[in-house]
């Protein structure tokens, strides 16, 4: 037990793990958005990020609820049904400097936002999405997602007809720069991988099954805690060094894939599917493909690019958040008008 | 018909059937869309604007890339009247579909120059025919065969100014601008402007009497479309975000804000001060404008009634947690796809009411090329200031055609960026609620992100929120939100531009009107004094929510008449919300919907019918 004088244990740049937390969850007890609104609180915790550098961003569902679960001390919106690439675009371009964490639903992202998201992925804006991916819509009671995979079965005993979406297959294949999937029950897995995807620059989709106790955990279903604890097959070990860490990595190239984050991280992919090339953007597609055809989950950082340009990069913006620039910057001089209303003449 | 008298062969206004008109008709340039004749219009438009005489360009265009009928009017006016006229006394004919019906469309007396295997005479003969061989003159000045088709247009610049008595010197110099770093372009483009001139001269007598003469009345004023005057209002407000989906006819208020943008909003070192993004759709570019608002930023995107349709959604979030953003709406033909390079003010009540529940929206109404650079930069200091999506309401003759303007005037009022608080605020209040009222104005206090502030950071969202931007299902705490809401649109009613008393004299009759019915209006209102003897006064609304000047004009009049161009009468509709019972039944309507700009003649065969004139 904690004496009352005891300092309690903080981060590299003096938090305690309290100013990371959030309001109390409203959704149901067990939801597996719970456990990834922990890790978020962890990761950005051990990553020691400034709250107030987060912009916390969603749609509308059951997981867009969840940024009221952690980060109190990030600026939040909850935006409309499908719509958060969008308002996270814009909400980027007014200030770059912000770290942007979106957290969406497999309806949000894959049925009502596919067209969002698709166009969010080309662009590659630096910007964490995370989609809690359950395959079933909640508060409208249990309908099948674009995410649900081809024979689960509801609680009703309705089978979906339809091939699942890949959200990660087409987040690779579209540009996003680091795609990986986890399950919201794997906390290891889950914490490195939300700390990488804080150290890189660039898109970064993760897709995290995160069971639906309430409508989508019983047997037949392909989302259930059971189903993922039987069936999760991790195709890489993930290990993170932060750079702040001072750990001196050991780069050993036979089993391990080595890669160094934008921010001098390290990110370790030790490789459990036999030579899987985390880079190799054709091959993460087929292998994605081929396990949805052979009804297997796959889970870990399918793929990563550090070096491709995002759409910051591309629109070639000043340092400072535009939003903040003096008007010296913004309005151009009188001689400017002047000089344009003689031209009409 | 008879037609002996009108080929008099005399020059000098000899004319005895038809005397002399000056500087006050209609030229019609009717050709195939993709034909480039463009820049043969424009320097047109602009020797007669040089000589001095008021002018306005009309482009009637297909929507269409290439192939269909087009026709630009030009109509010069010693009067300054620049609304459309119902009537062209000059056509130029070259497109072979229309010349039929280009041709019976005109006035008795009026100037036919044409393609002479068009052979208008065999349709009528009661105009002044001046045919002429285009293709043979164009191949004389340009070997080249492709660029035939390009240059043919000069040739009736040539045509034109000879028989009007234009100014050549004029269209050389015009030319020259036009081509400025390309002389090879301008020699070829003129020697056919010279070549059409010299035809005429050598071959008509002229028989007509419309004249261009020199005047007085231009000088110092500019030419410019409204969508380039939004966007150059938009950059000199300082926008930093622009997110945009193209559409007809407001696309170039996007193309126009990113030039400006390119030339005068980079930086020594090279980089952007801005960033323009065009979207995957309008909901997207909504989403962004919201989004960069909401950061801070000052954000802007431009579209047409289709894409306000798609806008719908994300404009309630803005109304209701309260996030600025600039909506230009370049209104064209409804409803759907309508037809989208014909004119209209057709979504003055979607826009005002945007989104389910109860939304309403401040929406600024542009009345002049100059307002639409004075309203395109002071929507950006209210979107901020009351921390609300606003919309600049213009359409497309006023955005795509080319209007005369005194220069537009320097904004010297610094950028208005609203009620933010800073990190030393926070500090010194030590903390805030976002949705509350503490200025009595209903206009609360916002953080930007990245405030460096532990308290800094509230929630938005468009669920049920109290004053705190807490989520809340609570009925007060809901009310309470709405209430102020409601409060903060009387404070728009006091910040929104003004309406002007165009003529408040001691008629009876009043007429009210926004935007480009106007110009109609104006020159109605003169015909209605010259040929009725009635005096009606005038006020002209310039944004919603409406201030109280407009409610007191009401007032003073027995009827008022609300003259707009849709079919429903959606500005008296708003009008009839706003005002007292015993008042609405003084409005009534004159309507114009064909998807042409209105006349001044339609407005006054209206009035007379309605008035019992």
């Amino acid at each position: 037990m904690a004496t009352a004088n005891a300092t309690p244990k903080v981060n590299h740049i003096g938090l305690p793990i309290l100013e990371y937390r959030g309001g109390k969850s409203t959704l149901c007890a067990g939801c597996g958005h719970n456990a990834i609104s922990e890790r978020i609180v962890d990761a950005m915790y051990e990553m020691g990020v400034q709250p107030e550098r987060v912009m916390k961003m969603s749609g509308i569902g059951c997981s867009s609820k969840s940024p009221a679960y952690f980060l109190n001390r990030a600026h939040a919106f909850n935006s409309v049904h499908g719509r958060m690439p969008s308002v996270t675009t814009g909400a980027v371009l007014a200030n770059r400097t912000m770290t942007a964490l979106g957290v969406s639903g497999d309806g949000d992202s894959a049925s009502i936002g596919i067209g969002q998201f698709v166009h969010l992925m080309r662009r590659n804006l630096p910007m964490i999405y995370i989609i809690e991916d359950n395959g079933v819509y909640g508060l409208t009671k249990g309908q099948f997602s674009a995410t649900a995979d081809l024979g689960s079965k509801l609680k009703t005993g309705v089978i979906n007809e339809l091939p699942g979406i890949d959200t990660c297959a087409l987040a690779i294949q579209l540009g996003a720069t680091f795609v990986g999937r986890s399950f919201s029950g794997d906390k290891k897995q889950l914490l490195s991988m939300l700390k990488a995807a804080i150290a890189h620059r660039g898109t970064v989709m993760l897709d995290v099954i995160s069971p639906c106790v309430t409508f989508n955990d019983h047997e037949g279903s392909t989302k259930s805690y059971k189903f993922l604890q039987e069936n999760d097959e991790p195709i890489n070990e993930i290990g993170f060094v932060a750079s702040f860490d001072d750990i001196e990595v050991d780069y050993d190239s036979g089993q391990v894939y080595d890669v160094e984050m934008h921010d001098g991280s390290n990110l370790r992919l030790r490789k459990l599917l036999e030579d899987y090339d985390p880079t190799d953007k054709a091959n993460a597609v087929r292998t994605l493909m081929e396990a949805q055809e052979k009804e297997e989950i796959l889970t870990g950082v399918f793929y990563i690019d550090t070096q491709k340009e995002t759409f910051i990069d591309q629109l070639n913006m000043v340092d400072e958040p535009l939003a903040t620039l003096p008007q010296s910057l913004t309005r151009p001089p009188k001689s400017a008008l002047d000089s344009l209303m003689a031209n009409l003449q | 018909m008879a037609t002996g008298n009108l080929a008099l062969g005399q020059e000098q206004g000899q004319l005895s059937a038809h005397p002399r008109v000056t500087n006050d008709f209609s030229i019609n340039v009717a050709t195939v869309n993709g034909s480039g004749s463009q820049s043969a219009n424009s320097v047109l438009l602009k020797s007669i604007f040089g000589m001095g005489v008021p002018v306005s360009g009309k482009n009637l265009f297909p929507s269409n890339i290439a192939g269909l009928p087009t026709w630009y009017i030009i109509r010069a006016s010693k009067d300054g009247y620049v609304a459309r006229k119902r009537e062209s006394e000059v056509l130029v004919a070259l497109n072979p579909d229309t010349a039929r019906e280009d041709a019976l469309a005109m006035p008795v007396g009026g100037v036919a120059i044409y393609e002479e295997k068009l052979d208008l005479k065999q349709y009528r003969d009661d105009l002044v025919f001046y045919p002429v061989p285009f293709d043979k003159i164009t191949a004389a000045v340009c070997p080249e065969a492709k660029l035939r088709k390009l240059v043919k247009n000069m040739v009736y610049v040539g045509v034109a100014a000879q028989i009007l008595r234009i100014d050549l010197g004029l269209v050389e110099s015009g030319l020259r601008k036009q081509f400025a770093k390309k002389q090879k372009v301008f020699e070829l483009n003129f020697g056919a402007v010279k070549a059409g001139f010299d035809y005429a001269e050598a071959t008509f007598t002229k028989q007509d009497p419309y004249f261009i003469e020199r005047m007085d009345e231009t000088k110092g004023k500019i030419i410019i479309d409204g969508n380039a005057a939004c966007g150059m209002g938009a950059v000199f407000a300082g926008v930093t975000v622009v997110a945009w989906y193209p559409i007809t006819p407001s696309t170039s208020v996007v193309e126009a804000t990113t030039d400006l943008l390119k030339k005068f909003r980079v930086t020594p070192e090279g980089k952007a001060t801005f960033a323009v993004v065009q979207a995957e759709d309008e909901l997207a570019a909504i989403g962004m404008v919201l989004g960069a608002g909401w950061a801070g930023a000052r954000s802007m995107t431009a579209t047409s009634g289709p894409g306000i349709s798609l806008m719908a959604e994300f404009t309630g979030l803005g109304y209701y947690a309260e996030l600025p953003g600039v909506i230009f709406d370049v209104q064209r033909t409804g409803p759907a796809t309508g037809m989208p390079t014909r004119t209209q003010q057709s979504d003055l009540l979607s826009v005002a009411f945007l989104s389910h529940g109860d939304t309403k929206h401040p929406v600024l109404l542009p009345g002049s090329v100059a307002e639409c650079f004075e309203f395109g930069c002071v929507a950006f200091d209210l979107a901020e200031r009351l921390q609300t999506p606003v919309f600049v309401l213009s359409d497309l003759d006023l955005g795509m055609n080319n209007w005369m303007s005194d220069p537009f005037v320097y904004p010297e009022k610094p950028e208005d960026r609203g009620k933010v608080l800073t990190k030393e605020d926070l500090d010194r209040l030590g903390g805030f609620a976002r949705y509350r009222d503490v200025d009595g104005d209903a206009i609360g206090w916002r953080t930007l992100p990245g405030t460096d502030h532990p308290k800094a950071a509230y929630f938005t969202r468009g669920s049920g929120h109290n004053d705190a931007a807490g989520y809340t299902e609570k009925p007060d705490e809901y009310q309470e939100v709405m209430e102020r809401l409601t409060r903060k649109f009387e404070s728009a009613r006091k910040l929104v531009p003004g309406p002007i008393a165009v003529k408040d004299g001691t008629s009876k009759i009043g007429f009210i009107a926004y935007g480009t019915t106007d110009f109609a209006l104006r020159e109605s209102m003169d015909q209605i004094k010259k040929e009725y003897g009635t005096d009606v006064d005038y006020m002209r609304v310039r944004a919603y929510p409406f201030a109280h000047e407009i409610h007191d004009f009401v007032a003073s009049h027995e009827r008022v008449y609300v003259v707009e161009q849709n079919r429903d009468g959606q500005l008296a509709s708003l009008l009839k919300l706003d005002l007292a019972g015993d008042q609405v039944v003084k409005l009534r309507s004159i309507l114009h919907y064909s998807g042409l700009p209105v006349d001044a003649r339609t407005l006054t065969e209206e009035f007379a019918t309605k008035e019992g004139l």
